[in-house]
């Protein structure tokens, strides 16, 4: 077992055999639940395999249906070991929703892969936590600008809005598959015959014009190529801490305003008198002083000073 | 050994790994299958007459497939726990018919009881025991390594690696559950349950019943007759390892002899797809040890790593044989493998060059955005645990969907251990006299007929002051929307008779049950409220249906009339996905705003809106 005198020559070994090996296409389709990233992933599958191509899949399901991050790998070739891309070896990477492209950018190919996303974006109840006045919402994530400044080949397109042009905003998906065309090597007319064959009937000529529109735009995006739906930022005016005033002696400890504040930042004291227990949560949002029969809370709110 | 030359599986398994892709020459013979449906068709091919399961990510497709075939080829069912699927099957094994109980990892701990002295019986008809693990945990509570438990039971354990491996190893365990007189367990992880890959199938072999066998010695397991079977166990591993030492299902890859890797399941993939080069000797059974081929291979290589998911089993095994080899030193003992993962550690051992790699490095500048999976929008265990947290509650939780609740905004679970544990652990803490809180537990449907009814039990014959809330949903909602002895409907979508959970709970001895509607958000409250205040064992059922399954429910969308919304958030405390922040603000707070594709109109907002500004949508006049 003399290893060390032998590691060097084993490895640029295996280098060379890496570089040798067969190399599979990776397409890394990711989305939130419910939006249809396995449904995407299996036509493209299905591509594969009716093209005599290996084909490995990869999912993980159970959390899918809460409006959790979905993703699935798609890889094939001549030969296909491991089920997942490897971190920066994804060829494409379709987005159905903007933020979680970016989640998985770091699997795209640096040099050679495309980023093809979704504008649209999905804010999860976790992004509106910051609910002091002035606070901002967690989806703030760079703009499809900013992302083509650093990957020039990205196609961020609005396909939810192109499909409800075509007059079905459920066709939006195809909208992407159509873009994605461009991205692999597999003729037209397959992939529209497997889109007829995935989809109701009735939506047939929709899916069909929309895999077209979406083919289309992405061989000649539009100069200004950005559908910048990110809203700007307007900053509010910022506001000192809200400060309860209680007077106790109205107070007759009904547990109202306990109940109601949704920072719950309120309690009954050993006396059976509310209190505060976390000035720091209070957002001043007067449902206390509203809702109290005992008018018994009063709060006061202070603008320091407006910014721009 | 006659069973296994007979069968054209073995030959299917290696022709198609050492011709690479599969030419689907006859299209028809190549379907593009997911491993839990391979194994299923596995099972189907291989004669199996019964098959068992209660459902769990990853493993609840096994019994969803083996239910596509027909009814006549095998009788395929939901029990309410893995324990009671697995004696189902042990018992379908002693009328002599080959049988299948499926399960999670985890689902192995429910049925390991009856593992632990079947393993001294051995079978009459071929019994496999499919269990999938959950390597990196996404949807577990734990990562625990069913090959422990493989050892510990003395069952053979057969490692697949793709969907081909898995159809062909389920039908190789059954022969060899046979021919070894022994329970098998084949062993599938997250990442090959829920891969799809092309796989060539075959037809079904019908195995003769054999009908019960008297032999009373060897089928009850009295002391007496414990002892004379327990040698019997030591002897079969013996003949297993023998068997391994000629069996195709240990495959030596020859390569370069510097470095030999020792690999299984889908660890494999990653080992091919980054060192393709290497010695590769792939185990398709991790217990018992192939020793005599493992021993051989270690000989003919300069250095041995092992790359194994999970726990250092065959690492540990190989050191107790005094075979010098390394594997957790560069590969973790934590989460699921990927290429990357598995290239790092060949770097860090020195075998690929190139520096170690930060995994966790983001690029681009991106910080990727929080998105946990959250309760549906008009989900009834939202205002569960809104009132729990009303009530200041100590909620003991347990294992569903429910379990979401745990974390902002409704934060009102405060311990969840497993499967059925709430009530045992809500007896404790009131045993403990600690507790200044209301003491509650939180349980659905499934999870209590799972493994609910005895600490329920025990919480009345021990007088202990507790609430028990039923979240009866009705169907098993975590999993998909299967089927449980409460919905009273079977896997095969049959109506069958159904459990009254109202008349069950009182035949334990509870004196007070309340079933009410969670979406009256005042009645549930309410009667939530009653019942901590009664002595000793109350129960709530929650009777409102799960808004994703059997039915998709969707009503009429809300929306919020915006002049009147003074952004105080008492709605966003609700974590409904529907809501989420407009554009406008109300004292620098956003006011809220609907989401009209996902609101399904359950009223919960309306019914905590304080400033009354959510309504139904006006529909729009059709002309």
């Amino acid at each position: 077992m003399s290893r060390s005198s032998h590691s060097t020559a084993v490895a640029e070994h295996h280098d060379n055999a890496l570089r040798d090996s067969a190399v599979a296409t990776n397409v890394l389709v990711v989305g939130v639940g419910g939006q249809g990233v396995i449904m995407v992933s299996k036509v493209i599958a299905l591509l594969c395999q009716q093209h005599q191509l290996q084909v490995k899949q990869s999912e993980v399901h159970g959390m899918a249906k809460r409006g959790g991050v979905v993703f699935s790998h798609v890889r094939f070739g001549e030969q296909v070991y491991s089920p997942t891309i490897p971190t920066g070896e994804a060829d494409v990477i379709l987005a159905l929703e903007w933020a979680e492209g970016l989640r998985w950018l770091r699997y795209l190919n640096p040099h050679t892969g495309t980023f093809i996303a979704d504008t649209q974006q999905i804010v999860p109840p976790f992004a509106c936590c910051n609910r002091q006045p002035g606070g901002l919402s967690g989806y703030d994530q760079l703009t499809a600008n900013e992302i083509r400044s650093q990957l020039p080949g990205t196609l961020a397109l609005d396909a939810g809005g192109i499909a409800a042009e075509l007059g079905n905003s459920k066709a939006a998906n195809t909208v992407l598959l159509g873009a994605l065309s461009t991205a692999l090597e597999f003729p037209v007319e397959d992939w529209q015959s497997l889109i007829a064959a995935a989809v109701p009937p009735q939506t047939v000529e929709v899916n069909r014009r929309a895999f077209t529109t979406g083919r289309e735009w992405a061989l000649n995006p539009p100069a200004s190529n950005a559908a910048e739906s990110v809203t700007p930022v307007v900053l509010e005016p910022v506001r000192a801490p809200a400060e309860l005033e209680i007077t106790e002696a109205w107070c007759k400890g009904c547990d109202i305003c306990v109940k109601v504040c949704p920072e719950r930042c309120l309690l009954l004291n050993e006396r059976e008198v509310v209190e505060i227990s976390d000035p720091a949560a209070c957002t001043g949002c007067r449902l206390c002083e509203w809702l109290c029969p005992d008018f018994a809370i009063r709060i006061h709110i202070q603008t320091v000073e407006a910014q721009v | 050994m006659a069973q296994l030359d007979n069968s054209s599986s073995v030959a299917v398994a290696f022709e198609t790994e050492s011709d690479g892709p599969i030419a689907p020459e006859a299209p028809a013979n190549v379907l593009a299958l997911m491993g839990n449906d391979a194994i299923a068709r596995g099972a189907w091919e291989a004669g199996v007459r019964v098959a068992a399961a209660y459902p769990g990510t990853p493993s609840t497709e096994i019994l969803e497939a083996v239910a596509t075939y027909p009814a006549e080829d095998i009788q395929a069912q939901w029990s309410p726990n893995e324990k009671v699927a697995c004696d189902v099957a042990i018992g379908a094994s002693f009328g002599g018919v080959r049988a299948l109980v499926a399960m999670k990892h985890v689902g192995l701990n429910v049925a390991s009881d009856s593992l632990m002295s079947q393993t001294y019986i051995g079978v009459n008809g071929g019994l496999v025991l499919v269990v999938c693990d959950d390597p990196g945990m996404h949807s577990s509570q734990n990562e625990q390594d069913t090959r422990l438990l493989g050892r510990f039971a003395q069952v053979p354990v057969l490692e697949p690696a793709d969907a081909q491996e898995a159809l062909d190893f389920t039908r190789i365990a059954f022969d060899l559950s046979e021919q070894f007189d022994s329970p098998v367990i084949v062993r599938s992880t997250t990442r090959l349950s829920h891969c799809r890959s092309l796989v060539r199938i075959g037809e079904r072999r019908e195995v003769p019943p054999r009908g019960f066998c008297e032999d009373p010695v060897k089928n009850v397991m009295i002391p007496g007759h414990a002892r004379q079977r327990h040698p019997v166990v030591l002897a079969r591993d013996g003949a297993v390892q023998k068997y391994l030492a000629t069996s195709d299902l240990i495959r030596w890859e020859r390569g370069e002899t510097s470095v030999g890797v020792i690999t299984l399941g889908p660890a494999y993939t990653y080992v091919k797809e980054v060192l393709p080069g290497a010695s590769v000797l792939k185990l398709g059974v991790s217990y018992p040890l192939a020793e005599k081929v493992v021993r051989e291979f270690c000989d003919a290589v300069e250095r041995v790593i092992v790359v194994e998911e999970l726990e250092p089993f065959i690492e540990h095994e190989l050191h107790a044989l005094g075979i010098e080899a390394q594997g957790k030193a560069f590969f973790p003992r934590i989460g699921e493998f990927s290429p990357e993962i598995v290239r790092n550690g060949f770097r860090q051992a020195g075998v690929l060059p190139g520096s170690v790699e930060n995994l966790a490095d983001a690029e681009l500048g991106i910080e990727p955005l929080a998105r946990p999976p959250v309760l549906c929008a008009g989900c009834p265990h939202i205002t569960t645990y809104m009132a729990m947290r009303a009530l200041d509650a100590r909620v003991s939780g347990d294992i569903g969907c429910y379990t979401l609740a745990a974390v902002e905004p409704l934060k009102a679970i405060d311990t969840c251990v497993a499967m059925g544990s709430s009530i045992g652990v809500a007896v404790g803490l009131a045993k403990a006299g600690t507790e200044t809180k209301p003491i509650v537990a939180t349980i659905g449907d499934s999870t209590f007929l799972h493994s609910g009814i005895p600490p329920l039990m025990d919480a009345v014959y021990n007088q202990a002051d507790i609430t028990v809330l039923l979240l009866d949903n009705q169907t098993i909602a975590m999993t998909g929307g299967q089927n449980h002895p409460g919905t009273g409907i079977t896997l095969r979508g049959e109506p069958t008779y159904r459990v009254d959970f109202e008349e069950l709970i009182r035949s334990l001895g509870v004196q007070s049950i309340k079933a009410v509607d969670s979406y009256n958000v005042g009645a549930f409250y309410q009667a939530c409220r009653d019942a901590i205040e009664y002595r000793g064992v109350s129960v709530v059922i929650s009777n409102r249906p799960c808004v994703l399954d059997p039915v998709k429910i969707k009503g009429p969308s809300l929306q919020v009339e915006a002049a009147g919304c003074t952004a105080c958030q008492a709605c966003m405390n609700l974590g409904c996905p529907a809501l989420t922040w407009g554009e406008q603000r109300y004292e620098g707070r956003y006011k809220v705003t609907v989401d009209e594709a996902l609101c399904m109109g359950c009223t919960l907002c309306v019914q905590v809106c304080p400033s009354d500004c959510i309504r139904p949508v006006v529909a729009q006049a059709h002309q």
